[in-house]
């Protein structure tokens, strides 16, 4: 298989237990940009969105702190990601998964801000 | 087939447009709960496209979207009072 390092969107987000101290809470979050960096991944962006409540409890817990990554990586680099994930028990739960171009294009559109407008209820395309 | 056991139409009969059609949506986030929202029933359970008037390729997104927010506790996915 001719080796070719083909870099592809990858969104992968996150949730912490809450019961972190914020500098615990930084320092995983840390580690996890520097793994992927390590992997020569370019992180697109990074999206903390913090202490948000459960839909259900996980772990007997009711809430947790969310954080998103969005990266170019090539595919090797999301089965190390995932294992990585699973040894650090801070995280009680992750999910890792490629952007298809629409997808991609969505979270260009919502860095740049086109929906910005106050009164955006649904998620419409501005094309 | 008489008019006596005729399916009671939950949403009403105008709801024959594709949604994600109309409005141009390509991607559906499974981070916007409050618009997925609008596709689940009380219990949480995601609504069939013949209520919905959804097409397919747009139900399949919404349902992976639906299904990447329950695994990240974003939507429930039993609930007994969603709405």
């Amino acid at each position: 298989m001719l080796f070719s390092v083909e870099l592809r969107n990858y969104e992968t987000m996150f949730v912490l237990t809450p019961v972190l101290s914020e500098e615990q809470l930084q320092e995983t979050i840390d580690k996890f940009r520097g793994f992927l960096q390590g992997k020569k991944a370019d992180i697109l962006h990074e999206d903390k969105i913090g202490l948000k409540k459960l839909a259900y409890p996980i772990q007997r817990k009711s809430t947790g702190v969310y954080h998103r990554f969005e990266f170019k990586a090539p595919p090797d680099v999301i089965s190390a990601l995932e294992t990585e994930y699973r040894r650090e028990e801070k995280i009680i739960r992750f999910l890792t998964f490629a952007l298809e171009k629409h997808g991609v294009e969505y979270n260009e559109k919502k860095r740049s801000g086109v929906w910005d407008k106050k009164n955006e209820p649904k998620k419409k395309e501005a094309a | 087939m008489t008019l006596v056991n005729e399916s009671v139409q939950r949403k009403n009969l105008g709801k024959k447009y594709c949604r994600f059609k109309k409005l141009g949506i390509k991607y559906v986030d499974y981070k916007n709960t409050d618009f997925l929202m609008r596709f689940l029933n009380e219990q949480g359970k995601i609504l069939p496209r013949r209520l919905t008037g959804n097409s397919l390729k747009y139900q399949k997104k919404l349902a992976t979207a639906v299904k990447r927010a329950r695994q990240l506790a974003l939507l429930p996915y039993v609930a007994d009072n969603l709405k």
